[in-house]
């Protein structure tokens, strides 16, 4: 195997693997989130909006751990930069 | 594949560059001042108001109670940042039902912008409310062994928030992108408006998030006072 094909077969492998872990992880969290903040919401209606607020907020937080594997799968896949640098030479 | 609307170049010379990002930007720039300049020209404090000056005055008022409710009391002096941010990210997500159109916080240099907007505003909203050295005791809290932590989150939280936003609106045009090629019928349609939800999800969130820290550095001063107030 030369070197562009080890590249390509590690970044392929490497971004699947990424976005397993990252979507896997992050649902299993914000599952938990949202169904804690429906069961909170249902004893205590008066409470919703500052619970959907800071569930939002919740969310984003969890949601940016999914969004960085996301980012690092797509510059594996896309603008992978030891692909051009081997290219280039 | 376009990972950002900074690669579709119209004009360049030496180092400017005019790309699709500058130009939507300065375009949503110029939708929001020209139709906030249109609708307050003439402001009416009677009974009868205009429709735009009541959707302006509901949206003013909507954005001021939600700075009200993170915990900053006095929002007048609040809106005039987050407002601008949160209509800012809201109409460049929304214009996505344009044709043509790639919005400019798909891009990151637009994100990370935005996103240094916070990081420097956070220490002059804290700085001019509780001096200097109010805002140099916050980074103490609770102890001075916190310290190395709390200047690691200022960064990182700065870096989280331009990730964020570019990840979730690149992530909406790129899926709408690939689908195309898949089945080019109705199904983008679809995710267009998953888009859709997911910007205006993205803008709150953004502007909250700049409330929310502004709102700690503030509150970390003023309770370090009260306590001294207390104990003295």
């Amino acid at each position: 195997m030369d070197s562009i094909t080890t590249i390509a077969l590690a970044s392929i492998i490497t971004a699947g693997v990424t976005t397993t872990f990252g979507t896997m992880m992050p649902a299993i969290g914000e599952g938990r989130a949202v169904s804690s903040a429906l069961s909170s919401i249902a004893q205590q209606p008066d409470a919703a909006p500052t619970i959907t607020r800071t569930l939002f907020v919740g969310l984003a937080m969890i949601e940016s751990t999914a969004i960085y594997c996301f980012v690092v799968s797509m510059i594996l896949i896309f603008a992978n930069p030891f692909w051009n640098y081997v290219l280039a030479n | 594949m376009d990972l950002s609307p900074d690669q579709t170049i119209f004009w360049e010379y030496g180092f400017i560059t005019i790309n699709l990002t500058l130009v939507t930007t300065w375009g949503v720039m110029l939708v929001l001042i020209v139709s906030s300049w249109l609708v307050t020209r003439k402001l009416k404090t009677d009974i009868q108001i205009s429709r735009w000056q009541c959707f302006l005055e509901m949206i003013v008022t909507g954005i001021n109670t939600q700075i009200e409710e993170v915990g900053l009391s006095k929002p007048e002096r609040y809106i005039g940042f987050i407002g601008t941010l949160f209509l800012f990210i809201f109409v460049s997500n929304i214009g996505i039902i344009l044709p043509g159109y790639s919005p400019p916080t798909g891009s990151l240099s637009t994100t990370a912008a935005l996103a240094l907007s916070v990081f420097l505003a956070v220490p002059f909203f804290g700085i001019s409310e509780s001096g200097f050295g109010g805002y140099l005791k916050s980074y103490l809290q609770p102890t001075w062994i916190m310290l190395p932590f709390n200047i690691i989150g200022e960064v990182s939280r700065t870096l989280a928030l331009a990730v964020r936003l570019f990840g979730n609106i690149m992530s909406g045009g790129m899926i709408v992108a690939i689908l195309l090629s898949i089945s080019p019928f109705i199904f983008p349609i679809i995710m267009n408006m998953l888009g859709l939800l997911t910007g205006t999800v993205q803008a709150y969130i953004f502007s909250i998030l700049a409330t929310v820290y502004i709102a700690a550095a503030i509150r970390n001063s003023k309770e370090k006072t009260k306590s001294k107030v207390i104990t003295t």
